[in-house]
């Protein structure tokens, strides 16, 4: 069966990703290891959850909402079933090593996806995709100084890292899945499963540089969108517990 | 109603110069030395009907000073007599760092934040190239982190004259 808004489904998928990666990075304010970390995470939280808003807004546009009221909407009063995000970014954020080494698996994939949008026969995605392709560039240099600065760093600081890599790797697979709404939307978004080989070959290549060794996957962990980590219920309830309390509340 | 030939549409009563003027006096609200139509954030300034649109591009998507902006426009333009103003975020083009003027760059040199250099859209070598301290001019600094007091700057170390500074990121 034809689904009845790809293009909305999508573009709620890729929102939703960046949200939650946004609200993890943001539970690292006032407590990263240095000030300089403390501040970093604080921007890519800001950052992502700035994109997130970008592509809500697309969606709102695609569904006839208003444009102004549906990120909110979304955000602050959907229930947690009805999410896409992928499980990658809805585990706790971990120690300092796992946040790091999930934003730097995400960037990378999502700097191959924005290449492949900039080019989409879509406008109005193309655009999108431009902007925070650029503001991605910070993330993914900062990203990829600390990589291998911990892989390669301390017996603990590489012993974090080499736990991170086998614990987010069998979740980062899960990227190779198409996006609700993707394979009616073929010729205007790139494919997942293109974009997941392109980016193993890279990170790959760039975490053995790192001394650190991609562990043999063995756990097998659910592809589909619709079904999320046992984590999940908890973030949202955070998320949406104080616009829930009083839902007429202007800010 | 009088096309002023930068494509806007001016109302008969107040000059389309006149409000680029008063926009120009409405300051950034994190680098109050510079203004909002300097920093290529004010875009266009357009009359529909009896209402005086003024569309404004944010620096960063996640820019958190734009809503501040757009009040401290419409704020002054009320005082210019125009009561009706919408500001509409307008997000593409996108905003790019090539788009703040040299007058600009030159206050934010002058405030100690090294301007962004020009990158003609190769943001990735511009990255690499050293940045010049705003206070003594030399180029033997330490990027400290990537990351600022705001999404638009980063912070760096003088090696020379040792003190620190943020420059406004290229973008």
């Amino acid at each position: 069966m034809k689904r009845a808004k790809p293009l909305s489904d999508y573009l709620v998928a890729l929102a939703d990703d960046e949200l939650i990666l946004g609200h993890r990075d943001s539970e690292w304010t006032g407590h990263a290891p240095i000030l300089e970390e403390d501040i970093a995470f604080a921007n890519f939280a800001l950052d992502e959850i700035g994109h997130a808003r970008l592509w809500y807004e697309l969606a709102a546009d695609e569904l006839g909402a208003d444009r102004s009221r549906f990120p909110d909407q979304q955000v602050y009063f959907r229930p947690a079933p009805d999410w896409r995000c992928l499980q990658l970014v809805e585990l706790p954020k971990g120690d300092w090593a796992f946040s790091m080494l999930r934003q730097y698996l995400f960037d990378s994939f999502e700097k191959f996806r924005l290449e492949g949008l900039v080019a989409s026969s879509n406008k109005p995605m193309a655009d999108v995709a431009a902007r925070i392709r650029n503001e991605e560039l910070y993330h993914q240099r900062h990203t990829q100084a600390w990589v291998p600065r911990l892989g390669q760093g301390t017996d603990e600081s590489h012993r974090r890292m080499q736990a991170a890599l086998d614990e987010l790797w069998p979740y980062a697979q899960a990227l190779s899945a198409p996006l609700p709404g993707e394979l009616e939307l073929i010729g205007v978004v790139p494919k997942s499963s293109e974009l997941f080989e392109k980016w193993k070959d890279e990170v790959t290549k760039f975490l053995s540089k790192s001394s650190l060794e991609i562990p043999i996957t063995t756990t097998r962990v659910d592809v589909d969108r619709a079904v999320h980590s046992e984590y999940f219920p908890a973030l949202i309830a955070d998320l949406q517990e104080v616009a829930q309390a009083d839902p007429q509340a202007q800010w | 109603m009088i096309a002023n030939g930068r494509g806007e549409v001016a109302s008969p009563t107040i000059p389309i110069d006149q409000i680029w003027s008063a926009l120009a006096e409405v300051p950034d609200p994190e680098m109050p030395f510079v203004n909002l139509v300097e920093l290529g954030i004010v875009r266009e300034v357009e009359w529909l009907g009896g209402t005086l649109q003024v569309t404004i591009t944010p620096t960063f998507a996640a820019c958190p000073a734009y809503e501040v902006m757009g009040s401290n426009i419409e704020g002054r333009l009320h005082k210019l007599g125009i009561g009706n103003v919408k500001v509409l975020i307008r997000h593409h083009p996108t905003w790019t760092s090539e788009w703040i003027t040299d007058v600009a760059r030159a206050k934010l040199k002058t405030a100690g934040l090294a301007p962004p250099p020009h990158h003609s859209g190769n943001l990735i070598q511009v990255l690499l190239d050293p940045v010049a301290c705003p206070h003594c001019g030399s180029t033997n600094t330490s990027l400290r982190n990537g990351f600022g007091t705001t999404p638009c700057r980063m912070i760096y170390t003088c090696n020379d004259c040792k003190e620190p500074f943020e420059q406004f990121k290229p973008l």
